[in-house]
């Protein structure tokens, strides 16, 4: 018998599952036995961010449990099973399959269940509650068969809901009993504000409606009726009308309840029991039950210290909240309706913009006690610091909702924080946090994120995060040293622009106006890529060949030995018979070392660099082209064999790639590029790891951006969807071109979105809405560099004098005796160094072997 | 006595870039900067790599010191001295050379 104590927590939500990740990282959980039971199927998985699941987020995205993190902390998951009866007596927990775990400390993490009103027709079937991936697939089936859904509520998740609704494609109505949308967040003008933005966005809103009943439809599956004699014809119902604690397992064991139900819970949320705590939504706390997920982590650290001897309690939490409701930006703070006794109201209102803003402030006007945004949520973070902080208001409070006419900056600098500000409410990371991060060598925003998770959660504290970061760095006296190198005191994006808009067509003009010395290794290829991807010159002509690395200069993959390999390009992995037969031919001749890539092509190892033109000069006439597999530049689209032969493709995926990678190929970009289209969802291209992903679907092309294998693999970002051909090529056209015009030298898409001030969102709005006005010229660059492709091996082989690089000696016909191969599985690769001192070169033999066998 | 030995005309040569030679059995990387009329004469052996492909990197400076960065792992060699700039206990030979009448010399011995 284990002399441990046990934990039990019922309930594996979110809540319960941040409680045992927080109980993991103070390393005490080796101290316990714990036992957790969840009733769903699956883990925790992110319920904020459900609807996602909509827009192509799979169950596994959501989920919140790393991979191996229960059996790697030893703790018990009971999945699909529920606890049924504590007995606080013999202090054990009885579960719906029958399983009795003793308990020593009991955690109720049970959560909330939708409130459903009891109207008559309620339960008819196609009527929904939106909680559970479940619930969502259900949601999903339904509206298969279905033109039109209701929700009932126009709260915060109703909202979310009808985004969903809309997002099936479903004509969507909202139906509130409130007089407002979001009544409990907004006040009268910005809940008409924002039901004015809903509506242009197409969805009905109906207020002070109050459903009487729900009975058969006419022309669809229901009708509803309500208490003012109108009526709604729909095929699904989703209701989302406030929530519920789930707490017949506590109120059954005679913990002590609210009034109106809720586990009543003192400062260390213990319950009435001293050996059971509540956290999350089941949990009422000095009367109120927080339907978020911020205040119910925060009870979850407070259990945690409670249990390892920490300290800490809940003493109540902030239910300010910024949210983007169907592309509306709606945020609210605080005391948002002004009860608190003496409050002066400030309200400024645009119609014509859409923007509406409300700041709540004490009698004597020097402290902020609410605000109300919508239509433009950017002022968020600093009143929200004000208020959370007692920050003394500037003289004119309006000032920080009224637009700015001039330079002034009416913002918050992030010096007049405390260092005990909460920067990222997500994940509880102060200013402090973030300081002393910086004060131990972190410099980066993506460092920062790694090492406090601070703007890993919902981001919008991005924007302060990087401005308390700019400011810390500052005092520090760091100079944050953006130089390309040494040669080039600017950015690699501002050499762009410098040679985008001087027409600089060579790097001796670009260094001769704006560098110094003879340059690099780092700012020669940096340029010559950007004078590349700009003007697309033949990149051996004379004034760029020294621009360019080993690879680039004989077209060819330098290897260990300095040998090359060989790519040529095998459009979408698609290869007539005959072609592969001369590619294999030419691999023979020359007797090269043959595999298959990773990305559907062939590539022959060992070339010589005096064999380099005579390998091409086969090739090409074979009809191959050049792969551009030595260059920085886009490399190969995979692609899944697609509705052509597939049972279950939904689209011509190879079809597309081809098209794709002929489109694309020769883009001289910062780093390489991967594209991937997938015939269908089963995603066998693997498209989600790729720069650039397509996947088919049964509405269009889904198009994910920003996605990478290698050391640190990355899921691509759902970027837009359902789109026909055209549209698809000119998002990634555009995108393409930005990326190219405003990455730094070798950064992935990845890591290129990820330290952009507002991240997709901001690329989006570029790419998608043209925010900048940029994409008619993203475009026509695209066009410029498509029109003037040629293949560099054809360009190459015509021209003798270029033709004299590729031999190893200027003075002689010899070769590189330090080129050794032995064979291995009937091909050969390069000796080891063991081999070398063990035989001698036989000369003789066509290709430098050695023979016989080998220590 | 430093014996010069003809390796190329001096059109053979690639500005900014590299060729490699074959001088009495030694492989010799040359480089040629024709803005400052320099020229450069290195091992082509790359000691870290362990190849015969300094005659492939890439020139420019460091500080003001000329280098070429290997094709193989980016470390730099000073072409005026042989010594790498990132493990000064590893270098490359450097051999004396010039133009006389239009052809390139490489100086070994002496």
């Amino acid at each position: 018998m284990s002399t441990k104590q046990t934990i039990v927590v019922i309930g594996n939500g979110m809540v319960g599952q941040n409680f045992l990740a927080g109980l993991v990282s103070s390393g005490k959980h080796t101290d316990y036995d714990i036992v957790t039971f969840c009733e769903e199927p699956r883990a925790a998985y992110d319920r904020v961010h459900l609807s996602s699941f909509f827009s192509g987020k799979t169950a596994e995205d959501l989920s919140l449990v790393e991979e191996g993190f229960f059996e790697r902390s030893g703790i018990t998951l009971h999945l699909g099973d529920k606890a049924a009866h504590i007995d606080r007596a013999a202090k054990t927990v009885t579960s719906a399959k029958g399983a009795i775990i003793d308990y020593d400390k009991l955690v109720l993490a049970t959560g909330s269940y939708p409130f459903v009103p009891p109207v008559p027709g309620h339960e008819r079937p196609h009527c929904f509650v939106y909680r559970t991936i479940e619930d969502l697939e259900a949601i999903t089936a339904s509206a298969k068969d279905g033109k039109v859904g209701v929700v009932i509520g126009g709260g915060l998740l109703g909202l979310e809901a009808a985004k969903a609704l809309t997002d099936l494609g479903l004509e969507t109505h909202v139906v509130e009993f409130a007089p407002r949308l979001m009544a409990v967040q907004l006040d009268e003008a910005g809940g008409a504000m924002l039901r004015q933005k809903i509506e242009a966005l197409g969805v009905a809103v109906h207020t002070g409606k109050n459903t009487s009943v729900i009975k058969d439809g006419d022309g669809c599956r229901h009708k509803m009726c309500f208490a003012d004699g109108t009526e709604l014809e729909t095929d699904l119902i989703l209701f989302s009308a406030g929530i519920r604690p789930r707490d017949e397992l506590a109120r059954a064991s005679g913990l002590e309840m609210g009034p109106r139900g809720g586990i009543a819970i003192d400062n260390q949320c213990r319950t009435s029991d001293p050996d059971i705590y509540a956290i999350g939504e089941c949990a009422l706390w000095n009367g109120m039950i927080y339907g978020l997920v911020a205040p119910g982590y925060a009870m979850a650290r407070t259990v945690v210290a409670d249990l390892t001897g920490g300290e800490g309690s809940f003493t109540g939490a902030d239910m300010s909240t910024k949210l983007k409701l169907m592309g509306v930006d709606v945020a609210s703070i605080g005391d948002a309706h002004a009860k608190t006794p003496g409050a002066m109201v400030y309200t400024y209102q645009n119609g014509a913009s859409e923007v509406y803003k409300r700041l709540v402030v004490s009698q004597d006007r020097k402290k902020l006690l609410g605000a109300v945004l919508v239509g433009d949520a950017s002022g968020y973070g600093t009143l929200l610091q004000y208020c959370l902080n007692g920050i003394d208001l500037p003289e004119n409070p309006d000032a920080l909702i009224l637009p700015s006419r001039s330079d002034e900056s009416v913002g918050l600098g992030p010096d007049a924080l405390p260092m005990s500000a909460t920067i990222c409410s997500c994940y509880n990371v102060t200013k402090g946090d973030i300081c002393q991060s910086i004060d131990g060598g972190c410099t980066t925003i993506a460092g920062l994120k790694a090492e406090t998770k601070a703007s890993t959660g919902c981001g919008g504290c991005a924007a302060l995060l990087k401005s308390v970061l700019n400011s810390e760095l500052a005092k520090h006296g760091y100079e944050v040293n953006t130089d390309l190198c040494e040669h080039f005191p600017y950015t690699r994006q501002d050499l762009y622009n410098l040679i985008m808009v001087k027409q600089i067509r060579t790097f001796d003009e670009l260094l001769e106006k704006y560098g110094k010395g003879r340059g690099c290794d780092i700012c020669k290829p940096a340029v010559g890529s950007i004078l590349s991807s700009y003007w697309n010159d033949y990149i051996l002509k004379n004034e760029h060949v020294g621009l360019q690395d080993t690879n680039d200069t004989f077209l060819a993959n330098m290897q260990k030995d300095g040998t090359y390999s060989v790519v040529p390009r095998i459009t979408g992995g698609e290869i007539k018979p005959d072609m592969l037969i001369a590619l294999g031919q030419v691999a023979k001749n020359y007797q090269l070392y043959t595999k298959i890539t990773g990305g559907q092509r062939v590539d022959l190892f060992g070339a010589r660099v005096d064999q380099l033109p005579s390998i091409w000069k086969d090739l090409i006439d074979a009809g191959f082209e050049s792969g551009h597999a030595y260059g920085k530049s886009l490399r190969t689209v995979k692609s899944c064999v697609g509705s052509t032969w597939c049972r279950y493709g939904v689209d011509d995926s190879v079809g597309l790639a081809i098209e794709l990678e002929n489109r694309y190929k020769g883009l001289r970009s910062p780093h390489k590029l991967k594209f991937a289209v997938s015939g269908c969802t089963r995603e066998c291209a693997e498209a989600q790891g790729k720069d650039v992903g397509v996947i088919a679907t049964e509405t269009g092309w889904n198009l994910y951006v920003c996605g990478n294998g290698g050391m640190k693999p990355r899921h691509a970002d759902l970027f837009a969807t359902g789109l026909d051909k055209e549209t698809l090529i000119q998002l990634i056209d555009r995108f393409l071109i930005f990326y190219v015009r405003t990455a730094d030298r070798l950064q992935r898409t990845s890591v290129w979105m990820e330290n952009m001030e507002g991240g997709l969102d901001y690329l989006k709005s570029v790419i998608i809405d043209d925010r900048l006005g940029i994409c008619e010229q993203l475009e026509q660059q695209m066009k410029y560099v498509i029109d003037t492709y040629q293949c560099e091996w054809k360009t190459t082989i015509n021209d003798e004098t270029r033709l004299k690089r590729f031999r190893h000696f200027i003075n002689s016909d010899a070769q590189d005796d330090n080129v050794l191969f032995v064979e291995e599985r009937g091909q050969f690769r390069p000796a080891l160094e063991n081999e070398r001192k063990h035989f001698k070169l036989n000369v003789e033999t066509e290709k430098e072997t050695v023979t016989g066998e080998v220590e | 006595m430093t014996e010069w030995i003809d390796v190329c005309g001096a059109d053979d040569l690639q500005p900014d870039s590299g060729i490699c030679a074959l001088v009495e059995g030694r492989q010799v990387a040359i480089f040629y900067l024709p803005k400052e009329k320099a020229l450069f004469a290195v091992g082509n052996y790359d000691p870290i790599g362990r190849a015969n492909v300094l005659s492939r990197g890439m020139i420019g400076d460091l500080s003001g010191q000329p280098v070429v960065a290997s094709p193989l792992y980016k470390q730099h060699f000073n072409l005026e001295t042989g010594v790498c700039v990132e493990d000064a206990a590893v270098s490359v030979p450097v051999y004396p050379i010039r133009i006389e009448n239009g052809r390139v010399e490489v100086g070994v011995g002496g």
